[in-house]
């Protein structure tokens, strides 16, 4: 099935920086997955989160408020 | 085989605390004769400290070392620090504190939570979400960026313990008053609609926190030198090389009429200017100290300095998608207003 990823941040580098690490981690592991930026602040705390960038799996938050290592994003995605 | 395991990851962990004396001691030497070194590179190249450009050279060659060995301890510590607080964790010991013990924590806790300005607007949502009063939530959203690891090492570096210690101070008392103050004004009224339909609404108890060792705190502090000091390096190098031009040849007490203990109005127009400009205590402080060389008063440098941290126009920018007008005005007001009297007094007693 396809994933849908999402990573929420409003834009500043560091939630940018997370955007492009997973792109390239699936792209790698050819994930078929639908990888979407968000943006909005009232959807980003619908997902009940603190501090971003936040990682959001399947509607499943993996992660929020550091970039996390490739490996650590690896083991997310499957 | 288990065991073996085990005795290789224990032999590992040896290793890196080791790993880590050796190195803080390898620092601390550097540190300590970084004066010696500087003498030695002027003299190396030719120049001598009795000439103008020789003594900016000096300047140059001993404070750029100096201030980033500094500041790589000193945000080294905080990013091991760091992975011990969490936002959620901050948030859980906040919610429901009365004002007074609330704000005052909530400041300290904004040195240490891990926090990047932009995570500034889900932070102020999530917290009142959990019950969080909303002067204690000003009190940190204050305090995180005013009272953060940059500048303090910065402050320390160039202008010793006692002024760093100060700053801290003053700005916790800013962060902890106009908490209190936005608290006592009853101005929950202020907040966007949409924010205010989640007040209170109980957040489920999320993260389970990050399972780490003491390997894995070490390699994040190392990681927040690389994204920290990575970041601001060229500031300083920028900042110091134009001090070091300052000290080397404008003329003594040059900004004494103007930024001078005198002249009254210097401490709000200082504010007034750190407003719309949006740095970083990197880039400003090394400049700052330069200017305080030749006769500007320190408590105006101060007031300048904080204000261009604590009140930024893009961060207000921000907080207007969740606050109406009348509190972000609320809230600028009362931060500007003790950043001017933390000026004057500074000037008064420094």
């Amino acid at each position: 099935m396809k994933k849908s990823i999402k990573i929420l941040g409003s834009g500043c580098t560091t939630c940018k920086q997370l955007e492009s690490v997973v792109r390239e981690v699936v792209a790698e592991l050819g994930i078929e997955a639908a990888v979407e930026k968000v943006e909005d602040i009232q959807q980003i705390m619908s997902y009940n989160v603190l501090s971003t960038p936040v990682l959001v799996v399947d509607e499943a938050v993996k992660c929020s408020g550091y970039i996390p290592s490739r490996e650590e994003i690896e083991g997310y995605l499957y | 085989m288990k065991q073996r395991e085990k005795a290789l990851k224990d032999g590992g962990q040896t290793g890196m605390w080791l790993r880590f004396v050796i190195a803080s001691a390898a620092l601390l030497l550097l540190y300590n004769n970084l004066g010696k070194l500087a003498e030695m590179v002027v003299g190396v190249l030719g120049f001598n400290r009795e000439n103008h450009f020789g003594e900016a050279l000096y300047f140059f060659v001993y404070e750029v070392p100096k201030v980033l060995l500094l500041l790589v301890a000193v945000v080294f510590v905080m990013g091991v620090v760091h992975t011990f607080v969490s936002p959620e964790k901050t948030r859980k010991m906040l919610s429901g504190k009365r004002t007074g013990v609330g704000n005052v924590m909530a400041a300290g806790l904004g040195i240490v939570t891990p926090f990047c300005s932009c995570s500034a607007v889900p932070l102020f949502i999530g917290f009142l979400q959990a019950g969080v009063p909303l002067g204690v939530t000003f009190s940190f959203l204050i305090a995180a960026p005013m009272v953060n690891e940059v500048a303090l090492a910065l402050l320390f570096g160039m202008f010793g313990w006692k002024i760093a210690l100060t700053y801290m101070t003053m700005g916790l008392g800013i962060a902890i008053t106009a908490g209190v103050v936005i608290e006592k004004l009853g101005m929950e009224g202020q907040l966007e609609e949409w924010v205010r339909q989640l007040l209170n609404s109980d957040v489920a108890e999320s993260e389970a926190g990050r399972n780490i060792s003491w390997s894995g705190r070490f390699g994040e502090g190392i990681g927040h030198v690389r994204s920290i000091v990575g970041k601001v390096w060229f500031y300083i190098v920028l900042g110091v090389g134009a001090g070091a031009g300052i000290h080397g040849y404008v003329p003594e007490n040059f900004m004494a009429s103007l930024m001078g203990e005198n002249a009254w109005w210097s401490v709000p127009a200082a504010v007034l200017l750190g407003v719309p400009m949006y740095s970083n205590a990197a880039a400003i402080l090394p400049i700052v100290q330069a200017l305080l060389g030749k006769g500007a008063a320190l408590g105006t440098a101060m007031a300048f300095m904080m204000s261009v941290i604590a009140l930024s126009a893009p961060e207000m920018i921000i907080l207007r998608k969740v606050l109406k007008p009348r509190l972000i005005i609320t809230f600028a007001g009362v931060v500007a207003a003790g950043i001017v009297l933390v000026g004057y007094v500074f000037n008064l007693v420094l």
